[in-house]
């Protein structure tokens, strides 16, 4: 049974379609790319599928259970993690409790807990303490635990993000650009990041980028999306020498 | 962080004041407050004596200075010789002993520490607040002004939305502990005859305040659905409604006694009590913004999307910050109602609004530390520069205009309030002098 399966989902934003007919079916530990031009809808497929928006028809399932309806913190809870376009960091938090804060649905030491500081809290908060610090160092940025998140440095703020995806302890993690406006060096750190995920613990990725070279070294299918529909799926290279694709980026060739 | 821009002479000077002080401990402060207020206990009426004092200046001397300028040296020199010389020599003399105690503490459960503290802090009040009813009143209801501004920065600054329901809930919490005090234990022209004997009523004083703070609570639940459906200006104009709602609620209720007020309720809010539900709720509080259930509130702030998306649950969270907000303003509510021993609606209009308001921003956003001296710094200053009449009220505001421009979250913004590490040794090292 696939992990995450889409069926002929399709959504409108009053009036403008902006996915249509949307099919998808990933295995676990599989890395899948989706590719395609500004304002194709890849994000808004993101957010279909991470419960932020609702579609208007199709299936999505995880798991053989569906999945439409829940809240997004739930979605998470069930194992999508994310990471954003933009990071998404908390202005004020240190990045030890960025990582601590994406435990939330795995602490159950309720109001008493939280008001009256119980042993149960301690215990809990120590774990997950612990676990925090663990995916830092799995990310090489636990060295800045105790700084405002702020203050890094982009890199840095990317692979803290990913920890943070990464402490919800999903079984699928969707990324969103995650390599966007990284210089060369910053790049090469976050593909060896990739390859820890995938390798180490073994989770299923689900991957919207732009650079080509990124998507080629991980990908195993990936999906061109244009104007909310997929025109062409394949391996990187099928892809890479697709017509329609190179039409849909480039434009079509003119004949001199 | 900040920028300081003063000439180098004074920051050298400010820094070797601060030099001077810094191999002090909590317990040594605490020690040296205590021999202060001890020597004003007994030689604070011969001192006023010999300085020409008409009385003991109530609050260190302001009021005095402001209304008789003839007695300002007199006032200067009281504060001087009870207050500051007292604290200064007590606290540097005892340094290396206080030092010593703390670090045996430091090794001690936390809570053990803290209680020991605590209990010096309330007789260093205890014994402050006998010298006159007058202090016994301010201080009381600076306690509860901590309280409501520290439930008040729960949702304004922890949360980062903007509540005006505080005078509410407050409002909601003095009357129902009141009908309970009043109704249960008094015979009253409104409420008829005691059920019950009132020797019985002081045990059963905190189920009234708990139930006030439970009625808030509700109260809050009523404003927090449709509210926190979406994020925005939602909140603060039905919050606003809310205000008013249960202002003129009251004013309605012919039974709690309509515009005229409710009184007669029964003393029980003595210096202990307030000082005992103080700590609890700033224990609680803090207990509740240190726990990771309760950073959510600052990821909901800051960015809701990325909390959702992080498996934060947050409608919730923001439901139990706002009626956990509530209830502690339930809770001061129904201090306050017995610290005065009447009140009426008049009370919980748009004034009490700016006054929490006021506290809340002036303190610091985000910040338990920031409440506690907001609360306490605004108190004393509006009993301090009551002389002044109108003035005061051209003072304040642009004091708290000047913080705006210079600290825009507050004197005391975004800090941890860690216990531990208040009441830590600070033995100075040989290396650092």
């Amino acid at each position: 049974m696939p992990l995450l399966q889409v069926k002929n989902m399709t959504h409108f934003f009053t009036g403008l379609r902006a996915v249509h007919n949307y099919n998808l079916e990933i295995n676990p530990g599989e890395i899948r790319g989706l590719i395609g031009p500004n304002g194709a809808g890849k994000t808004t497929i993101f957010n279909l599928l991470t419960g932020v928006l609702r579609p208007t028809e199709g299936e999505i399932t995880l798991e053989g259970t569906n999945i439409i309806g829940l809240r997004p913190h739930q979605i998470a809870a069930r194992g999508i993690g994310r990471t954003f376009q933009n990071m998404k960091l908390w202005r004020h938090m240190t990045v030890l409790e960025h990582v601590k804060m994406a435990h939330y649905s795995q602490l159950s030491y309720g109001l008493a807990g939280a008001f009256f500081g119980t042993n149960k809290r301690v215990k809990q908060e120590n774990e997950i303490e612990e676990h925090a610090h663990s995916l830092l160092a799995l990310m090489d940025a636990d060295q800045f635990a105790d700084q405002n998140v702020l203050n890094l440095p982009y890199g840095v703020q990317r692979r803290v993000e990913m920890a943070r995806a990464l402490a919800t302890r999903p079984r699928i993690l969707f990324l969103d650009e995650p390599t966007v406006g990284m210089t060369p060096e910053e790049l090469v750190g976050m593909m060896n990041v990739f390859r820890k995920i995938h390798n180490e613990l073994g989770l299923a990725i689900f991957l919207i980028e732009h650079r080509m070279k990124v998507v080629m070294e991980f990908c195993e299918k990936v999906q061109t999306l244009v104007f909310g529909e997929i025109i062409a799926e394949g391996t990187p290279d099928e892809i890479q020498n697709d017509p329609k694709v190179i039409e849909a980026y480039l434009g079509k060739e003119e004949v001199a | 962080m900040e920028v300081k821009k003063s000439n180098p002479g004074s920051t050298k000077r400010f820094s070797g004041l601060q030099h001077f002080f810094s191999g002090i401990p909590a317990s040594g402060w605490l020690l040296a407050a205590f021999a202060a207020v001890l020597l004003e206990f007994y030689a604070g009426d011969p001192l006023t004596e010999i300085l020409g004092l008409p009385k003991i200046p109530a609050l260190f001397g302001i009021v005095i200075i402001l209304k008789k300028p003839h007695l300002i040296p007199g006032a200067f020199a009281y504060v001087g010789l009870i207050y500051l010389l007292p604290i200064i020599i007590v606290a540097k003399i005892t340094a290396p002993a206080t030092n010593w105690i703390s670090g045996k503490l430091d090794r001690m459960p936390l809570w053990f520490s803290a209680i020991l503290h605590l209990l010096l802090l309330y007789f260093v009040l205890e014994i402050w607040t006998d010298i006159s009813d007058y202090r016994l009143l301010m201080l009381k209801l600076t306690l509860i002004a901590i309280m409501i501004t520290l439930s008040l920065n729960i949702i304004n600054g922890y949360m980062g939305e903007f509540s005006c329901s505080h005078p509410g809930f407050i409002a909601l919490g003095a009357y129902v502990a009141s009908v309970f005090t009043v109704g249960l234990f008094v015979n009253d022209r409104l409420l008829g005859h005691a059920l019950l004997p009132q020797a019985l009523g002081q045990f059963l004083f905190p189920i009234g305040l708990i139930l006030g703070g439970l009625v808030a609570a509700a109260g809050a639940l009523i404003v927090a659905i449709p509210s926190f459906r979406t994020r925005g200006d939602y909140l603060a104009i039905i919050s606003l409604a809310f205000m008013f709602i249960v202002k003129s609620l009251i004013e309605n209720l012919e039974v709690v006694g309509g515009p005229r007020g409710l009184g007669g309720q029964p003393d029980w809010a003595t210096l202990p009590t307030v000082f005992l539900w103080t700590v609890l709720c700033i224990w609680t509080i803090n207990n509740f913004v240190e726990s990771t259930m309760g950073k959510a509130l600052n990821a909901v702030r800051d960015e809701e999307s990325a909390a959702d998306a992080m498996t934060v649950n947050t409608r919730k969270t923001k439901m139990i910050a706002f009626m956990f907000g509530a209830f502690w303003a339930g809770v001061g509510g129904g201090l306050f109602a017995h610290v005065l021993r009447y009140v009426n609606p008049g009370t919980f209009g748009i004034k009490k609004l700016a006054e929490v308001l006021a506290m809340v921003y002036f303190g610091g956003l985000n910040s338990v530390f920031g409440s506690i001296v907001g609360a306490v710094s605004f108190n004393m200053l509006s009993e301090a520069l009551r002389p002044l009449e109108i003035f005061k009220w051209i003072i304040i505001p642009v004091l708290l205009i000047l913080v705006m421009i210079y600290r825009p979250t507050g004197l005391i913004a975004f800090k941890h309030f860690n216990v531990k590490k208040i009441l830590r040794p600070r033995p100075k090292s040989k290396e650092r002098v």
